[in-house]
C-alpha cells in the first residue's frame, strides 16, 4: 500500500464518531494490519466503511460476523 | 501564487448536529451552501450521543416549558442567559417535530405519541419529582438524527466537501466575516471559500485533556480559528467531567457499576470513599466521587509509576454476576485497559466529557464581541453554534440532554439569522489581496521547521498538563503552575515539525493544524479556571469551600458573571449574566441543590 493510500486509511480509522473505534482501530492499523492477507486487508477496509454503531457491536462482541474473512479480520483487531 | 476562490452564499464549518441542521435552514431557503468537513458527516462525534434530546411535549406526563426552563437555569449555576434559554426550550417541541417529520425514528409509546424517557435534572414544577422529558430512537438517537439530517441536505442541495479541513478566517478591514481558508486533504491544497456569511459548528475540544470520553476528531478547530481572528472566547473554565474513564483511554465505565458493588481503591488498597462519604461510598454523587479521586491523585495516593489514576474493583463479585450484569464493562476492561476485571481492578481517572464554553454567541446565533461600551456586538458575516459556541445557556454546567437541543435550536437559529441578514442585503464583500497569507504561512512553517519538535510528545504535554490542573478538581497552586507550564507549551506548539512532506493525504500536517487549535482552548481553559476565584457548577475550587456566607463556594457579588479571555494578550474581560428572560419571569438566584 502506498503511504498515502495508507495515510487516508489512517484517517479512517482514527478520526471515527466514536472513541472506542478511535482506539482500537488505531492500535490495530499500527500492531497488526501489516500481518493481514490480501483478501482480509480488502475485508478491513470494508469494515472501516460501516457505520459507528455497527462496527463497535462487531469488534466487541455483541453481534458476531458471519463472513469467515470478517471473523478472521474481527478477532485480529480484537487480539491487538 | 494562485489560489483557487470558491464563491458561495454561506460556508459551513462542521457537518456534526448543529452544522447539519444550519446547513437545512439556509439551503432550503435557496442559497448556496457549501458545508466544509474533515470527516464524512455521520461520524461527526454527534452520532455518540445516546441519552437523548430533551422537549417538553408532556407525552409521558404533565410538562412545561417553564419547568424545562427552571431546570436549566438551575443546572446551569445561574451563569446561562436566561434569554437565549427561554429561547431554546420554548423552540425545543417544534425542532423535535420538525426532526419527526424529516424521518427521524424516535421511540414510541402505544398511543402513537413520540416516547420520552426521565433524565438527571430534568423536573416537573420547578424541582417537584423527575419528568419524562428526553425524545431517544433507541440508543442511538445522535446517530439516527445526523442521517435524517444529512438526507434533507442531499435533496436542498448542500454542496458537502468532505475531508476539507477549515484553516483561518477571512476578516476585510471593517472586520466582517467574510469567508475561511481550507485544507483538501486529497491534495494538500488550500482554497479560499468567499462568502456572504460563515457559520461555525466545529463542535468540541475534549482532546486537550489527557482522560476524555471525546473522539479524536474534536480538537477545537473553530474555536482555534476563532482566537487567531481576534475573537474571545467565553466561559472556558467550565468543563464537565465523568468519574470513571478508563485511565490513559478515556472510554466510559458506567456508574451502573458501582451500583453493581464496585469499590474505588487508591494505591494502598484503601476504600477511600469511605472518608469522604461515609454513609453513601462508592454510591455518592458524581462531584463527590470526582473531588474525591482527584484528591487521591493529588495527594500522592495514586496507583501506576505516576501515582495518576485510582482503582475501581469489581474482583470480589462473583464472576457469573460480572458476566450477566457488566459484560460490556468487562470487554471495555479488557479491551482499553487491558485487564479481566474478574481478576484486576480496573484503573480509572475522572475524564472530560463536555465543554460548556465557547465562541461567544447570542440567541440568535450571531457572534459577539465587546465594542463601543457593548459587551456583546454581532461581528457582521458571522455565526455559530453546537458545542462550539456559547450562547449560553448551559452555563456552569450542563443538563444531560440538552446538548442535543442545543444543536438543533441554535443551528436552526444561526440559520434564520444568516437568511434573514441576506434577504436584508448581507453583501458578498470583496476579499482583500492576501486573504489566504496566514493561512499559507502556517502550513509553509510546519512544513519547513528545522530541527521540529515532535507532535506527539508536545501534544501528550499539553494533555498531561490540562489533566493535572485543570481537572475535575482544582487546586490554586496546580492552576497558577499549570498558567505558567501551557504558556511553555505554547512555545513549543510553534516549533513542532513534520517529517512527511508529501501533498496527498499527509495526516501528520493536518494533525499539527489541530494542535495549533487545541493549545489556544487549552490556554483559553486554564487562564479562566486560574481567574475564576470561586466554584460555580463544573468549576469546583479546593480553596473555594462550602461555607454559610458562599454555599458551595458561589461567590454571586463577585463572580455572577462570564469570562472573555482574549488570545493576542491572554488578558480576560466580562461580560453580565442576562438574568432577564424574553417574557418569562426570572429564575431568582439560590443555591443549587438537588
Amino acid at each position: 500500500m502506498e503511504l498515502h493510500e495508507l495515510n487516508k486509511l489512517r484517517w479512517h480509522c482514527t478520526r471515527r464518531a466514536l472513541l472506542e473505534l478511535d482506539i482500537t482501530l488505531g492500535r490495530f492499523l499500527d500492531n497488526g494490519f501489516n500481518q493481514l492477507t490480501e483478501p482480509q486487508v480488502k475485508t478491513f477496509i470494508d469494515l472501516v466503511a460501516m457505520e459507528d454503531h455497527d462496527l463497535w457491536a462487531l469488534i466487541s462482541g455483541k453481534v458476531d460476523a458471519e463472513d469467515p474473512v470478517e471473523i478472521e479480520v474481527i478477532a485480529a483487531i480484537r487480539k491487538h | 501564487m494562485s489560489i483557487p476562490v470558491h464563491k458561495y452564499d454561506v460556508v459551513i464549518v462542521g457537518a456534526g448536529g448543529s452544522g447539519l441542521r444550519a446547513a437545512l435552514q439556509v439551503a432550503e431557503a435557496g442559497l448556496k451552501t457549501a458545508v466544509l468537513t474533515k470527516v464524512f458527516p455521520t461520524r461527526s462525534h454527534t452520532v455518540a450521543a445516546q441519552g437523548g434530546v430533551a422537549a417538553p411535549l408532556g407525552n409521558v406526563n404533565e410538562d412545561h416549558w417553564m419547568w424545562h426552563m427552571y431546570d436549566t437555569v438551575k443546572g446551569s449555576d445561574w451563569l446561562g442567559d436566561q434569554d437565549a434559554i427561554e429561547f431554546m426550550v420554548r423552540k425545543a417541541t417544534e425542532c423535535v417535530v420538525e426532526l419527526e417529520h424529516y424521518g427521524m425514528p424516535f421511540d414510541r409509546l402505544d398511543n402513537g405519541k413520540i416516547y420520552q424517557r426521565p433524565f438527571g435534572g430534568h423536573s416537573q414544577n420547578f424541582g417537584e419529582k423527575p419528568v419524562n422529558r428526553s425524545c431517544a430512537a433507541a440508543d442511538r438517537t445522535g446517530h439516527a438524527m445526523l442521517h435524517a439530517m444529512y438526507q434533507r441536505n442531499v435533496r436542498a442541495n448542500t454542496q458537502f466537501f468532505v475531508e476539507w479541513m477549515a484553516l483561518d478566517l477571512i476578516r476585510d478591514d471593517s472586520g466582517a466575516v467574510i469567508g475561511v481558508t481550507a485544507l483538501d486533504m486529497e491534495t494538500g491544497e488550500v482554497s479560499i471559500f468567499h462568502a456572504k456569511a460563515v457559520i461555525f459548528a466545529t463542535g468540541g475540544a475534549g482532546r486537550i485533556y489527557a482522560s476524555s470520553t471525546n473522539a479524536f476528531i474534536n480538537t477545537g478547530d473553530g474555536l482555534g480559528m476563532a482566537v487567531r481572528a481576534g475573537i474571545p472566547l467565553e466561559d472556558m473554565e467550565f468543563w464537565q467531567f465523568h468519574p470513571t474513564g478508563v485511565a490513559g483511554a478515556g472510554v466510559l465505565i458506567t456508574e451502573g457499576v458501582r451500583g453493581e458493588g464496585g469499590i474505588l481503591r487508591n494505591a494502598d488498597g484503601e476504600r477511600f470513599m469511605e472518608r469522604y462519604a461515609p454513609n453513601l461510598k462508592d454510591l455518592a454523587s458524581r462531584d463527590i466521587v470526582s473531588r474525591a479521586m482527584a484528591t487521591e491523585i493529588k495527594e500522592g495516593r495514586g496507583c501506576g509509576i505516576n501515582k495518576d489514576y485510582v482503582l475501581l474493583d469489581i474482583t470480589h463479585l462473583p464472576p457469573e454476576t460480572i458476566m450477566k450484569r457488566l459484560p460490556g464493562i468487562r470487554e471495555i476492561a479488557i479491551e482499553f485497559a487491558g485487564v479481566d476485571p474478574i481478576q484486576t481492578p480496573i484503573p480509572v481517572v475522572p475524564t472530560c466529557h463536555y465543554q460548556m464554553g465557547g465562541i461567544p454567541t447570542n440567541y440568535r446565533g450571531e457572534v459577539v464581541v465587546p465594542q463601543n461600551g457593548n459587551p456583546s456586538t454581532p461581528v457582521t458575516g458571522f455565526y455559530a453554534a453546537g458545542e462550539c459556541a456559547c450562547a449560553s445557556v448551559h452555563g456552569a454546567n450542563r443538563l444531560g440532554t440538552n446538548s442535543l437541543l442545543d444543536l438543533l435550536v441554535f443551528g436552526k437559529s444561526a440559520g434564520e439569522s444568516v437568511v434573514e441578514a441576506i434577504k436584508n442585503g448581507l453583501p458578498l464583500r470583496p476579499l482583500p489581496d492576501n486573504a489566504a497569507a496566514p493561512s499559507l504561512a502556517r502550513v509553509k512553517r510546519i512544513d519547513t521547521q528545522e530541527n521540529g519538535e515532535s507532535m506527539f510528545d508536545v501534544r501528550a504535554a499539553m494533555q498531561r498538563i490540562m489533566q493535572l490542573n485543570a481537572g475535575v478538581f482544582r487546586f490554586g497552586d496546580d492552576m497558577k503552575q499549570g498558567v505558567k507550564e501551557i504558556l511553555e507549551v505554547a512555545e513549543r506548539v510553534k516549533k513542532v515539525g513534520i517529517k512527511d512532506k508529501s501533498m496527498v493525504f499527509n495526516t501528520a500536517r493536518v494533525e499539527a493544524l489541530e494542535l495549533e487549535n487545541l493549545i489556544e482552548v487549552a490556554k483559553a481553559t486554564m487562564i479562566s479556571a486560574e481567574n475564576r476565584k470561586e466554584s460555580r457548577g463544573a468549576h469546583v475550587r479546593d480553596d473555594a469551600p462550602d461555607t454559610p456566607e458562599h454555599p458551595n463556594g458561589r461567590d454571586d457579588p463577585n463572580w455572577l458573571k462570564h469570562t472573555l479571555w482574549f488570545g493576542s494578550d491572554n488578558h480576560i474581560e466580562y461580560k453580565p449574566v442576562n438574568l432577564i428572560p424574553l417574557t418569562a419571569p426570572s429564575v431568582e438566584l439560590k443555591t443549587r441543590t438537588y
